[in-house]
C-alpha cells in the first residue's frame, strides 16, 4: 500500500509543480467552450434544441478528463527516456502495484482538471440542474480517468517515443472523442455514426455526465454504468498486462 | 554471493553474451572489464532481472534470479550507466520513494536518508530539485540511493563515467569503505583500468560476449607476462579500436520498432 501511495503522491507533486501543465490543460477546453458554445449556440437554439452551452459542458468535461488521462501515457514515455522507469523496474514491488499507483495519480490529476473546467463553466453561465448531483459527476469522471490512465499506461509501455504516442492519440483517441456525442446530440445523426457512437465507450461517460449534470440521458443510467464498468476493467487489465512486459 | 553458470543471451541471431561462467564471493569487489559491446551491460541487466537470459543459471544471494525476480530484487542495489533519477523531484524525495519501494521501515527512513546524504555530501542540497544538480552530484545521489535499502550486492555499471578525478576518488572511497563496513559484495564495470587495479579483488575480462580471463591483478599480469593491468588488458583483448557499438539490446529494440512501423 505504501508503494502505491508514494507513486500516487509523485504524480500529484509533479502536477502541482508544473503550472504550465495546469494552465495548458484548461486552456484547450476553455477554447472549445467559448468557440463552440457561442459559435454554434445560436444555430442550436434556432433549431429549437435549447441552450447549447448547457448541452456542451458535460462533453467538454469528459474531453478534459480523456485527454489529460491520455497524457499520463506520455509521462511513462518521459520516464523511459529520462531513465527513471528503470529504477521502478528493479524494485521488489509487483508491476501491477507500480502501474496502479501511477495510474491512480494520473487519474486524480485529470479529475482535478475536469473539475476546474466545471468551475470555469459556472463562470460563463453553466448551471447544473441539481447541485448535489454534481458530486455524482465527480464519480463518473473518476471512473473514466482511471480507465483511460490504465489504457495509456499500456500504450506508454510499448510505444518507444512521443511520435508513436501522438499517432495513437491522433488516430484513435481523437476519433473516439469526436464520434462520442460529446459535441452534438446523437438523435438525428446518420445510422453509421450512431452505431459507432453506441460501441464507443466515451459516449457512455458523456451520457452519464449529462444525466448527473442536466438530468437527461440517451442510453439510460443502467447501460451507462454497465458500459463504464466494463471499460474500466478492460482498460486496467490491458494496462497491467502491457506494463508487466515492459523492458528497460 | 553471485553465481553465473553457462550464461547466454541472444538478440535475434546476435549473441551478446556467450556461455559465461564465474562466481563472486561475499564481500568481494569484482570488476567486469571489456571493450565496448563486449557484453558487460547485458550481463548486468540479466543479473538484475531487467533481461531474461536465453539460457544458463543465475544465482544471487542463493536465490534463482529467473525464478524469483522479486526475491532477488530485495538483495541488490544498482547504479545504472545512465541516470535513473526523477529530475522533477528533490534529492530527498527520490531517496524516500526508493526507501518506500524497498520497504525501509518508517522509523528508520529519516535517519538512513540523512546518514547517506551526509556521506555523499548532498545533505545541504536535499531540498533542491534534481534537475538543478551537476552530473557528479547526480551520480553521488544515485549511489546513496542504491545503498538505502542495505543491499547485499551492489552493481555499479560504469559509475564514474564522465566524472572528474576528484569526484571519482571520492566515490571509490565511499564504495570501498562501505563494502568493508557492511560486508557488501560489489560488482562493477569501468573503462578506467586504474579503478579496477586499485579497488577490485578480482577481475574478469570479457570480449565478444566470451569470458577470456579471470583473476586478481597479479594473476592477470602473470598470465600475460606483462607488468601493468593495462598491458595485460591490451594483450588479452587486442589493441585495435572497436566500433562504438550500441548496446545490443538497444539495437535489437530499434529493429523491433522498425518492424512495428511496417
Amino acid at each position: 500500500m505504501r508503494a502505491i501511495y508514494i507513486l500516487w503522491l509523485r504524480q500529484i507533486k509533479r502536477y502541482i509543480r508544473s503550472r504550465s501543465r495546469i494552465v495548458g490543460a484548461v486552456g484547450q477546453p476553455l477554447l472549445f467552450l467559448l468557440a463552440l458554445g457561442y459559435g454554434l449556440g445560436s444555430i442550436y437554439k434556432a433549431a429549437g434544441r435549447g441552450d447549447y452551452l448547457q448541452f456542451l459542458v458535460p462533453g467538454i468535461m469528459a474531453q478534459t478528463v480523456l485527454f489529460s488521462s491520455m497524457f499520463y501515457g506520455a509521462m511513462i514515455i518521459f520516464d523511459k527516456q529520462f531513465g527513471f522507469l528503470k529504477e521502478t523496474l528493479v524494485v521488489p514491488v509487483s508491476r501491477f502495484k507500480i502501474m496502479l499507483g501511477g495510474a491512480l495519480g494520473g487519474a486524480t490529476t485529470s479529475v482535478i482538471q475536469g473539475s476546474l473546467v466545471f468551475f470555469i463553466s459556472l463562470a460563463i453561465g453553466f448551471r447544473p440542474h441539481n447541485w448535489l448531483m454534481a458530486i455524482v459527476a465527480l464519480a463518473f469522471m473518476s471512473v473514466l480517468a482511471l480507465a483511460i490512465t490504465g489504457f495509456s499506461s499500456g500504450i506508454g509501455s510499448f510505444v518507444e517515443d512521443m511520435q508513436g504516442f501522438q499517432a495513437i492519440n491522433q488516430f484513435l483517441v481523437f476519433p473516439l472523442y469526436f464520434l462520442s456525442g460529446a459535441l452534438y446530440p446523437l438523435n438525428h445523426v446518420p445510422t453509421w455514426l450512431r452505431i459507432i457512437a453506441e460501441i464507443n465507450p466515451i459516449s457512455y461517460t458523456v451520457d452519464a455526465l449529462r444525466w448527473s449534470l442536466l438530468g437527461t440521458t440517451k442510453f439510460g443510467l443502467g447501460p451507462d454504468m454497465l458500459a463504464m464498468a466494463i471499460t474500466l476493467v478492460v482498460m486496467l487489465s490491458f494496462g497491467a498486462i502491457r506494463f508487466r512486459y515492459i523492458e528497460a | 554471493m553471485i553465481e553465473v553458470k553457462d550464461l547466454t543471451k541472444k538478440f535475434a541471431d546476435f549473441t551478446a553474451v556467450d556461455n559465461i561462467s564465474f562466481s563472486v564471493k561475499r564481500g568481494e569487489l569484482f570488476a567486469l572489464l571489456g571493450p565496448n559491446g563486449a557484453g558487460k551491460s547485458t550481463t548486468i541487466k540479466m543479473l538484475t532481472t531487467l533481461l531474461r537470459p536465453t539460457s544458463g543459471k543465475l544465482k544471487l544471494n542463493d536465490i534463482d534470479v529467473v525464478k524469483d525476480p522479486n526475491g532477488v530484487r530485495r538483495s541488490f542495489g544498482i547504479v545504472f550507466q545512465d541516470p535513473t533519477l526523477d529530475n522533477e523531484m528533490t534529492a530527498y524525495e527520490n531517496m524516500e520513494l526508493h526507501g518506500v519501494m524497498y520497504g525501509v521501515p518508517k522509523a528508520e527512513m529519516g535517519t538512513r536518508i540523512e546518514q547517506l546524504l551526509k556521506l555523499v555530501e548532498l545533505w545541504e542540497r536535499r531540498s533542491s530539485l534534481v534537475k538543478t544538480y551537476s552530473g557528479g552530484m547526480k551520480r553521488r545521489l544515485e549511489i546513496a540511493r542504491g545503498l538505502l535499502h542495505h543491499p547485499k550486492v551492489l552493481f555499479l555499471d560504469e559509475p564514474t563515467l564522465g566524472l572528474d578525478t576528484q569526484t571519482r576518488r571520492l566515490l571509490w572511497n565511499y564504495v570501498d569503505s562501505l563494502a568493508k563496513e557492511k560486508d557488501m559484495t560489489v560488482l562493477f564495470t569501468t573503462h578506467y583500468l586504474e579503478e579496477a587495479e586499485d579497488n577490485a579483488n578480482r577481475i574478469a575480462i570479457i570480449d565478444h560476449g566470451k569470458l577470456i580471463a579471470i583473476g586478481s591483478v597479479k594473476e592477470l599480469k602473470q598470465m600475460t607476462s606483462t607488468d601493468s593491468l593495462e598491458q595485460a588488458y591490451l594483450e588479452l583483448t587486442g589493441s585495435e579500436i572497436r566500433e562504438e557499438e550500441v548496446d545490443p539490446h538497444e539495437a535489437w529494440r530499434a529493429v523491433r520498432r522498425a518492424r512495428n512501423m511496417r
